[in-house]
């Protein structure tokens, strides 16, 4: 069965990183950062594709190297996207901010992503003298391998998918949760307060606003009637983007929050926090953090796009550039946030999630269990939905500019004269 | 240049004290107003009132100073309400404190002025009359040694705990100087 | 069963330490926390002390300039002037026309600068990345002007007891006039950016509120004390040098709060230019620079004087008291950040961790006035 590839992998990648885990720390102090990491990786992603191959091998024959070869292909491809992502956030930003981002490394500086890679790798690996040792290397683990596992059962096109799970959307939200114990121990870990105060943060503020992400992306499961991830792209007529407008800002908003981008990216600030649960990781460790963000960015994008703009349907191109296309569309207007907005601080960050995402979220779950019960046509839906949404701009724009500040402006000569 | 810039050759009191030969008095229309108002409001200090350019300054003995700073404040004639600038200026023989007022509401300025032997330089703290006193003080004690007695925290404000002397006084020396 | 202990709970100490992305310079603030309030602050300077005050009994009035211009870094012109109208004025010096126009336009447009590096950090402080390029690209333009007229970006070193070190370049008048309207957009993109932004207003409003009693009793002078609804601008209420010709406004808030403090400077900004081209309105296109028959090498009689000028920052008061010699005796500069960071304990009552970055931002010191 596939399921036992899946299993095999799930085996292989925690061998793996248990193996270079170990070696890692093990080496790391010995001979240095380069090597250390070096032979750590070499050997531990041998061993463990030797030990997913024999495995699945094993259990289903020749046949299952064909999801080996999926597996391993996904893994370089989201590594791929990590680096495009890196350099397209850079050059963007940048050229948001009237300037013209990295330039030097490799042709419009596309090989920027690299240089940083190989920078961070080979960097000091400095372990601070209180910290808790195991809990200190574990965390950007625990962090990064969900980011990646989540993976296994998105679709890029109705038949480019490792495994498509009938329980698809249940497993994506449920292992994008557990990347969060990764922070929280991280900062825990570091022994320095600005790292708990980060990881407290951090748990607040990711764990809030999971609810608002999960009820919506419940909501659309209603309407396609299905956790299939391929099923819900399939039975979209028309985009669910245009029947439950809100749903799609919830979401965004839900996962901007979930990810830790501006304007929700208070909980490694670098200018309050100093970088909160991550302030005394560097270099490799770090790195894995870095990786494990720009994934989940990717994930939440797809995930946007398999739930609301119709995943790969779209004309003359083939579906995989479609869904590209509409997934780094999605990155783009992320990216145009973080070069727009302030962050939030703490406490309004956890009042919008709780007091206006959370029951605007429920709203949404109402009006579509109305909706379905009562056969209403999309547009039904998609205009309670737009009504909804536009009368609370509205109220939010009311409130801001009923607070409107003023300034006096007085001439100078009345002040002079009035001494 | 010597290490320790002495008084200068032919005048004992550097600047003349107060305020007295060399500056012509430029006082405007409020100065002059101020300087007829002062005696009614303090008619104790009547003989301590001199002219500085374009400044009226009176010279109080430092047990007076927090009633005068008192009443220059709450006056409704005077309503100093804003303290400018505390100076610690060191003549050698004596230590000067320098007090510049302001009225926001009367828009004249004034200068209130303590002596001190730089032996026992102790002066009352006006942080009581004005909170901006603070950190001036601080800084006053941090490179001066005066003490302003009932300052809430006469800790160091620019030096170091443990900085040993006084390198605003004229006899902290220049040059040759080790520090380590 | 055994008798339960109440629970121990003990405020967190966080040393916001002198290299921290957010402090503006070297300054500690030490905070008592509780969770994510704080509950005391402390704040910790001297780590630029130079001795400035010290320095300059040593030096000659020539040499003094270089280090006014190095006091609050932010704004050398502004320094610079404020001392050498203190010398002129115990000089009893008539400064030619058009040096003191000129003086006047580098004021302003210094202004504009430093007020431009508030925007750009205070807008860091929020966590908005893109204001702080957009005012850094307006403050290269102002920069390369002031490189033309004194050949540095920032220690100028141009100001002399009488006027000028040399003439301004023969297209300065124009560069200055080309330079303003893209200035005026510049600032006017600011504003569209930062200033009515939700999120800004969240993080902005209401916080750091002091009331305009307590900030004169502090002694709080500048953008600080005119976001409370003083209006007290020194160039409107002693004008010096020629700031009686101008016509010009003065932006006072309502509450006192950071985003008053922010507002007040970035009107504050569109004033300047408006003074800028009435100066270059006014200003004689042929003079001497220098007080004629001034001598290179001032000596003020004896005396002492206050002077006080209204600096980006607040009030910069210089009081000189003269011996007689090249070399003065006393020189106590008021710094403007220094008064203004007195209040931060009465500015922090209240507020979260998050906020104590916001509220140090929108007081805009300057270490180095702070420090001296």
């Amino acid at each position: 069965m596939p399921e036992i590839a899946v299993l095999a992998f799930v085996a292989g990648v925690v061998l793996a990183f248990g193996l270079f885990s170990t070696l890692a720390i093990a080496l790391v102090p010995v001979l240095g950062s380069g090597w250390g990491w070096g032979i750590g990786m070499g050997t531990a992603a041998v061993a463990g594709t030797v030990v997913v191959l024999l495995l699945t091998v094993a259990g289903l024959g020749l046949q299952a190297l064909a999801y080996i070869g999926g597996l391993f292909a996904l893994v370089t491809f989201l590594s791929l996207v990590t680096f495009a992502l890196v350099w397209l956030e850079r050059k963007y930003l940048g050229r948001l901010q009237q300037r013209l981002g990295p330039t030097r490394v490799g042709p419009f500086g596309l090989l920027q992503p690299v240089a940083d890679a190989v920078k961070l790798l080979l960097k000091e690996d400095i372990v601070p003298a209180w910290a808790d040792r195991v809990v200190f290397w574990v965390a950007p683990l625990i962090a990064f391998v969900p980011a990646f596992m989540v993976w296994v059962t998105v679709p890029f096109s109705r038949d480019l998918v490792l495994r498509n799970l009938d329980l698809g959307l249940l497993y994506v939200v449920a292992f994008s949760v557990v990347g969060i114990t990764g922070l929280l121990v991280a900062g825990w870990g570091s022994a320095n307060k600005y790292g708990v105060l980060g990881s407290l943060r951090s748990a607040a503020q990711l764990i809030s606003y999971e609810i608002p992400l999960i009820v919506v992306a419940l909501t659309i499961a209603m309407l396609a009637g299905t956790l299939n991830l391929v099923e819900i792209v399939e039975r979209q007529r028309p985009i669910y983007a245009l029947v439950q407008p809100l749903g799609l800002f919830l979401f965004l908003l839900a996962g901007l929050a979930e990810v830790g981008r501006t304007p929700f990216d208070i909980y490694h600030a670098e200018s309050e926090i100093v970088g909160g649960p991550f302030v005394e990781y560097s270099g490799a460790h770090w790195a894995a953090f870095y990786l494990a963000e720009y994934v989940n960015t990717f994930l939440v994008a797809a995930l946007t796009t398999l739930l609301f703009l119709g995943g790969w349907k779209g004309p003359l191109l083939p579906p995989v550039v479609w869904f590209l296309l509409k997934t780094f569309g999605v990155v783009v207007v992320m990216f145009w946030f973080r070069g727009t907005f302030p962050r939030l601080r703490i406490d309004q960050l956890m009042a919008l999630g709780w007091q206006m995402l959370v029951p605007l979220s429920f709203l949404t779950l109402l009006l579509t269990g109305v909706a379905l019960y009562y056969r209403w046509p999309w547009w039904g839906l998609s205009l309670a939905s737009t009504a909804v949404l536009v009368g609370v701009g509205w109220l939010v724009h009311q409130q801001a500019s009923r607070q409107r500040p003023v300034l006096r402006l007085i001439p100078a000569r009345e002040v002079r004269s009035a001494g | 240049m010597s290490d320790v810039p002495k008084a200068r050759p032919g005048s004992p009191h550097p600047a003349g004290g107060h305020g007295g030969a060399g500056s012509p008095e430029r006082l405007d229309a409020k100065g002059q107003a101020l300087k007829g108002l002062l005696p009614e409001v303090l008619p104790a200090f009547h003989s301590h009132i001199s002219v500085a350019l374009d400044e009226v300054v009176l010279t109080v003995p430092p047990e007076r100073l927090v009633e005068v700073c008192f009443t220059l404040r709450d006056d409704p004639r005077t309503r100093f309400d804003f303290l400018r600038c505390l100076s610690v200026v060191d003549y050698v023989t004596y230590l000067e404190v320098v007090y510049h007022l302001w009225s926001m509401e009367k828009r004249h300025k004034m200068v209130v002025k303590v002596q001190v032997p730089p032996e026992a330089p102790q002066v009352p703290s006006v942080t009581g009359v004005w909170k901006g006193a603070d950190w001036f003080e601080r800084e006053g004690h941090d490179l001066y040694g005066v003490v302003f007695t009932g300052h809430p925290n006469l800790a160091p404000l620019l030096l170091w705990e443990g900085f040993p002397g006084y390198p605003g006084r004229k006899s902290y020396p220049f040059h040759n100087y080790t520090e380590w | 069963m055994a008798e339960a202990r109440p629970l121990e709970v003990r405020e967190i100490l966080v040393n916001m330490g002198p290299q921290h992305p957010s402090t503006h310079g070297v300054f500690r603030m030490v905070l008592w926390v509780d969770g994510e309030r704080i509950v005391r602050v402390e704040p910790h300077i001297g780590y630029l002390h130079r001795g400035s005050e010290k320095l300059c009994e040593g030096e000659t009035y020539l040499q003094i300039p270089t280090l006014f211009d190095r006091l609050d870094y932010l704004s050398n012109f502004n320094n610079e002037l404020a001392f050498c109208l203190a010398v002129e004025k115990l000089m009893g010096l008539e400064v030619p026309e058009r040096a003191a126009y000129v003086r006047v336009i580098l004021c302003e447009l210094n202004r504009i600068a430093s007020h431009l590096m508030f925007y750009a950090a205070f807008g860091l402080d929020v966590g908005a990345m893109t204001p702080s390029m957009y005012a850094f690209r307006e403050r290269e333009r102002i920069q390369q002007v002031f490189e033309a007229v004194s050949g540095a970006r920032m220690m100028h070193d141009y100001f002399r007891v009488g006027g000028l070190r040399q003439p301004p370049p023969d297209d300065f008048k124009e560069r200055v006039q080309r330079l303003l309207p893209l200035l005026e957009k510049g600032i006017n993109e600011c504003d569209t950016l930062l200033t009515h932004n939700e999120v800004f207003l969240a993080r902005t409003r209401g916080i750091g509120k002091i009331s305009p009693q307590e900030a004169i009793a502090w002694g709080m002078t500048g953008p600080c004390l005119r976001a409370c609804g003083v209006p007290y601008d020194i160039r409107a209420v002693e004008p010096y040098s020629l700031y009686d010709r101008f016509d010009f406004a003065i932006p006072v808030g309502a509450q006192g709060d950071c985003w008053d403090r922010y507002m007040v400077r970035v009107e504050e900004m569109r004033q300047s230019i408006h003074i800028i081209r009435q100066a270059l309105q006014q200003m004689p296109e042929e003079g001497p620079v220098l007080t004629p028959g001034a001598r290179r090498l001032p000596r003020p009689p004896k005396g002492e004087v206050y002077v006080r000028t209204e600096n980006p920052r607040g009030e910069l008061g210089v009081y000189l008291v003269s011996d007689g010699s090249e070399r003065p005796y006393r020189v106590k500069i008021r710094a403007p950040s220094f008064a203004n960071l007195q209040a931060l304990p009465v500015l922090m009552r209240d507020c979260y961790v998050a906020d104590a970055v916001v509220i140090l931002g929108s007081l805009d010191i300057v270490l180095g006035d702070v420090d001296r």
